[in-house]
This record gives structure tokens, sequence and C-alpha cells, in this order.
């Protein structure tokens, strides 16, 4: 099935409304106005548009702390999802889950997760039951290369083939995991370790949103037909620390301006389909301004959202001791 | 009432919750026993047996041999909960969940709170606890008070097949994650088990005997040793209560400081280890909201604080004994 028109400029939206969420995101922590610590995917936002346009609404997706950029692409309400950042009353889940936990069962988003290798699993539960269910549904486990390294997914991956589940691993690597490059912590390849459970694994640059995409469909297709799971490789990079305020001191001079510069996955979209005539410059403008607009609304509706009082504390729950 | 064993009380409740619902599904090691194997219909059922005869009937849709990585398919029924299934998880031994806390403790159990709300996570983990069977240290243990501590994950511990059915229905039916417990000495004890389906509610205690002098709140297999002991104190004339308290978490607070405030004097009795135990725990309840009623220091009767021993001998002194009991009874009334 070959992208249209709608879907370019929907693409290129996703990327662009994930972008200055994750800025305005990193702003508003700087200056003290969001609480805990939040992990940006700034630079990854071909990733989150590519898979994400690849499923439909009965798939399952289960993501990692970098996950603000899939829930935007999952089609998470902007303003519940930022309103849950800042720790409101109002965000999607009532403030009690927080960027590291934020979920919408009703969009298929099994969670954000605060632990790592958590997902797996959890995308070989939702695939279990989508294979009872009988409706195709495909469930999604996106890890990072940190992830990539816990036994918990080579267990998922174990199970997910053993019973032929639809289940989609994909290794979102950053080239970090907190301040380890992945050059350092993974032995063998992604690719490889997916062979081993004899399934299918590819590689794909996570700078370009077509190479994610066609990959994530083709994997979406196989999985459909009840073939069993498979693993994409993503490689791609952050902009920002492992959390904001980390001082990257691990990182090489001029990297990120380097990734900035020259793999930004919205200026290399933006190169293709302009220069394949398929869409204007004006029209990528106008839709990154809109964006940027939408997401300044929600940032300031958020500084002044309800927040969580007592009564929020003990609902929720079973048994007051 | 028909008799049956505890084993068959807990393979009856779930047969009869997989016949009404076909979203519960079993998982676990071995709970067919020979999945793909040569003999696979008449296979074991579970290393003990417990989940014998499901497989036939119910198929390898629905009951799933699974590989032994506790972590994944723990974490799996955990994600499979939250998308429209009722998995029954079967973890061997309670030792095992070692390898596997992360999908009770972060994930099943996080998800209703963590998530406003919004999500449902109807899982029941279906593990063995308790020492006697020689097995040792890792295969031994009783370990609820791990579960215990921990908001939004139900622990249900029950001490006769009765109960065994109607707790694991309710757990099955529940929409939140549940730890149940079965003692691995007590699956050949026999009880009156109707052939209907029924449910017992989670946070009731049940009071087994009614006393006036000593209080005794005992747990699962502990149950019968407090039993015996209030049986032959009332032959010195010593009146006791026996509490069992049947599920941990809820814990049926109001019934035990009822209770206690009835005799003013509390025997608790745990398999467990004494530190940060559910005696523990219950004593401190008691301490701080019946102080006032007590005439007499609580008494805890727990195993000791090391590891189950293999040695036969060892592991006989390990065990907490109608003796212990008694004695225990006995020295808050002097």
């Amino acid at each position: 099935m070959q992208l249209n028109r709608d879907d370019l400029l929907k693409a290129y939206r996703t990327m662009a409304t994930a972008r200055h969420f994750e800025e305005s995101v990193f702003e508003n922590f700087s200056e003290g106005r969001i609480p805990g610590f939040v992990h940006l995917s700034a630079g990854q936002e071909a990733t989150a548009a590519g898979v994400m346009m690849a499923l439909d609404e009965r798939d399952w997706v289960a993501t990692t702390h970098r996950g603000h950029g899939h829930c935007i692409a999952r089609g998470m309400d902007l303003q519940e999802t930022m309103d849950e950042i800042y720790g409101a009353s109002s965000g999607i889940c009532g403030g009690k889950g927080g960027s590291m936990h934020i979920a919408d069962l009703d969009k298929g988003m099994l969670g954000a997760n605060g632990i790592i290798g958590a997902t797996g699993p959890l995308a070989v539960g939702a695939g279990l039951s989508a294979k009872a269910k009988g409706d195709n549904g495909v469930a999604v486990a996106f890890f990072g290369d940190g992830g990539s390294n816990q036994g918990l997914t080579f267990e998922a991956f174990n199970l997910a083939n053993i019973w032929k589940l639809p289940v989609i691993f994909i290794c979102e690597d950053n080239g970090y995991a907190e301040a380890t490059p992945s050059s350092y912590s993974v032995a063998g390849t992604q690719v490889d370790r997916a062979y081993g459970f004899g399934m299918p694994g590819v590689e794909v640059d996570g700078f370009d949103f077509f190479a994610v995409h066609e990959a994530t469909r083709d994997a979406v297709e196989r999985v459909r037909r009840g073939d069993g799971p498979s693993l994409i490789h993503i490689k791609t990079a952050r902009y920002y620390g492992h959390f904001v305020g980390d001082a990257q001191t691990y990182r090489a001079e001029g990297e990120i301006d380097m990734l900035r510069a020259d793999k930004d996955c919205l200026k290399i979209f933006r190169e293709k389909v302009v220069g394949a005539g398929l869409l204007s410059r004006e029209q990528l403008d106008e839709i990154f301004e809109e964006e940027k607009e939408r997401v300044e609304k929600a940032t300031l509706a958020a500084h002044a959202a309800p927040r969580a009082t007592k009564d929020d504390l003990m609902t929720d729950v079973y048994g007051v001791y | 009432m028909p008799k049956k064993s505890y084993r068959n009380a807990i393979n009856e409740a779930m047969a009869g919750e997989m016949r009404r619902d076909s979203s519960v599904i079993l998982m676990g090691e071995d709970v067919s026993g020979g999945t793909g194997a040569p003999g696979e219909d008449d296979a074991w059922g579970g290393v003990l047996g417990v989940t014998k005869g499901l497989y036939s009937e119910f198929g390898a849709s629905r009951v799933l041999d699974t590989p032994i990585s506790e972590g994944g398919f723990v974490g799996a029924a955990a994600g499979a909960a939250i998308t429209g299934l009722r998995p029954i998880v079967e973890v061997m031994f309670v030792d095992f969940l070692g390898v596997c806390l992360d999908g009770i403790y972060n994930q099943a159990g996080k998800f209703r709170y963590m998530f406003g709300g919004k999500a449902e996570t109807p899982l029941v983990v279906r593990t063995m606890y308790g020492a006697g069977l020689r097995a040792a240290s890792q295969h031994s243990q009783t370990l609820y008070s791990i579960f215990a501590h921990v908001p939004g994950v139900k622990v249900v511990v029950p001490s006769n097949p009765y109960d065994a059915k109607g707790l694991l229905i309710q757990a099955i039916r529940d929409n939140d994650p549940v730890v149940f417990f079965e003692h691995k000495m007590m699956y050949d004890d026999e009880g009156d088990v109707p052939d209907e389906s029924y449910t017992i509610p989670f946070g009731e205690a049940n009071v087994l005997r009614d006393g006036e002098d000593v209080t005794i709140v005992a747990i699962g297999k502990m149950v019968h040793l407090a039993n015996k002991a209030a049986e032959n104190l009332a032959k010195d004339g010593i009146s006791c209560t026996v509490i069992d308290l049947r599920t941990l978490s809820p814990l049926d607070e109001e019934t035990i400081l009822e209770e206690v405030e009835t005799t003013g004097r509390l025997v608790v009795v745990d398999e467990s280890h004494p530190r940060c135990s559910v005696a523990a725990d219950v004593s401190s309840i008691v301490a701080e909201k019946a102080f006032k009623s007590l005439k007499a220091g609580i008494g805890k009767v727990t195993a000791p604080h090391c590891p189950v021993p293999f040695s036969p001998e060892l592991e006989d002194l390990y065990i907490p004994k109608i003796a212990d009991v008694e004695a225990a009874v006995r020295r808050t009334m002097a």
C-alpha cells in the first residue's frame, strides 16, 4: 500500500507535533514547571510516526519510558497527554501515572513503562488476547538498546515465536542506555538475536520515516497473516540526554549538532517529499507552525490545569487501612 | 455434600470457570504437562496433578504449557489481562516468583492506580508454598507477606478444600491481580465441596471457633494447628477463638479487632518467618488499634528466621507445631 498525499501530510504533522511537544516539555521542565523526571524522544520522531501509521485501531502498543512521541503518534489526546506529564488531575491517568506510565487503553496504548524490559512480555500477552479475539490485531513492543539486553526480552521473543503470536518487537536503538553506548553493551546484533529465536529481523535507518514505515508495514503484514513475530531494529538518536538535566558528558563534542544538522528526521522527510514533488515547502511550513501553536496552547492550558487533591490519593485502590 | 480433595477443589474451580467464560485461560510450566509430546492428552496436568484433564477438555489454545521462563509468561499474563483475557497463571513454586516479581508488583499490581482507574487486570497467579515436602530452601518458602505488602495485589491463602474452590472462583472473577497460595502439603486433604459453583468474598475472615480467653489468628495450613491447639486447650479450660484469615489482602481487620476486643489476648500463627511477616503485621494492627483491650503481650508462632532446611530432622524443627501454638496461648494466659 503506497502512502498517499494525505498520509504524507499526516506523517509530517505527527512528527511535528511530537517534536514541538518534546521541545515544550524540555523548556518547561528546565524552568521547573514539570515534576519528576522526563525522558525525551526528540530526534526519534520518524520511529513514532513510521510505526504507528502502519497500525490500526485494533492493535496494541507497549512503550518505554521514552514514550511521548509514541503516545502522540498513536492519536492520544494532546491536552490530556500534556496534562498527565504535568501531574494534573485532568491528565489522561488523572496525574497518577506521569511521563513514565502514561497509558490510554482506549487507544491501544498499554502504557509507557518505567521498567526496562517489561514491554516484551506485555506485548506477548496482548498478542495472546488478539489471537483469542481473532481480530488479526497486532501487538507492538518497543524497547531500547538497553531493554534489548534484558532476559525478559529474550523470554518474550521465545514465547511469541513458539506460540506464533502477532507481536512485533521494535528495538528503538538511540545509541545509549542512559550513558552506556550500545556499541559497548550489545553483543552481536539485534537482527542476529531475532534469527536466534527463529524470527525475521531487519535493521532500518531510524532517521528515515519511509524506511521505518515500510519495515513496519512488512512486519505487520506478516504477523497479521499468522506467520508469527518479527523484529525491527531501528537505529536512531536522541537530541537530549537520558533525562532532562543529564549533562551528557559521554557524548562526543558536536555529536548532537551534527545530528540536528544532518540526521534530523523531519528535515530528511521534507527533502524527500519536496524533492519528489509530492508536497510543497509552504505546506510543510504551515503544518509545522500549526502544530507549534497547538502544542503551545496545550502547554499553557497544562500550566493552569487542575491539580490532583487529597481526594484523589486513595481512589483506584481497594482496602484502606 | 461430596468429599473432595484440595487438589480436586482447585481443579474444579478452574474447569468450571473455563466452561463458563471463554476468556479464562490457563498457563504455566507443565499445566498440560507434555504439549507436543506423544502422550499429551494424558499428561501430567501440573507437577502435582492439579491441572489434570484441563488440557484435554479445553485444548492448547486455552491451556498453555509455557517454557521455563516465569518472567516472560507472568509478564505476558499481565499483558493478556489488560487486553481482554482472564489468565490463570501457575507459578509452580512461590520461590520461583523471585524471577518474575516485576510482572506482578510493577505491572499488574500498578495498572489500575497508575492508569487513573482505567485499567482492569483480572489475573490470577496460583502458586505452591510451604514446608514439609523435604524440598529444601528454594521450593518450600511461605512468601505471601511480600505480596501483601504491595497495594494493588490481592493475596489469598485457602486453608481447606471448600474455601479453595470458592476463593479461586472469586479470584478468577475478580478484576484485580490475585496471588493464590496453595499449600503443597494440603493437596490430598479432603473436605466437603459442593459440585456447583460458589464464591467466597475477599476480605472476610472465617471465625471457626468462638472462645472467651484467647484469639488465635491463623493462615493457610496453620489454621489446622490453631484448631487442634484450641481443642487441646479447651480440655484445660482455656477457651480460644480461631480466625482463619482466608485473604491477607484485603485483610479483615474488623473481625480481628472485634474478636481481640472480646478475648483480650492474641496469638498469631504464620508458617512464614517472623520478620516483616503477616504475623508481625496483624500484631502491629492489634497493638495499634486494640491496645486497650489487650490483657497480655501478643504471641507469635512462626517458623524461625532461617531458610527452610533440607534435612528432615531440621525441617521438622523448622515447621511450627501444635505444641508451639498451645505454649504461645498459655504464655498469654500466664
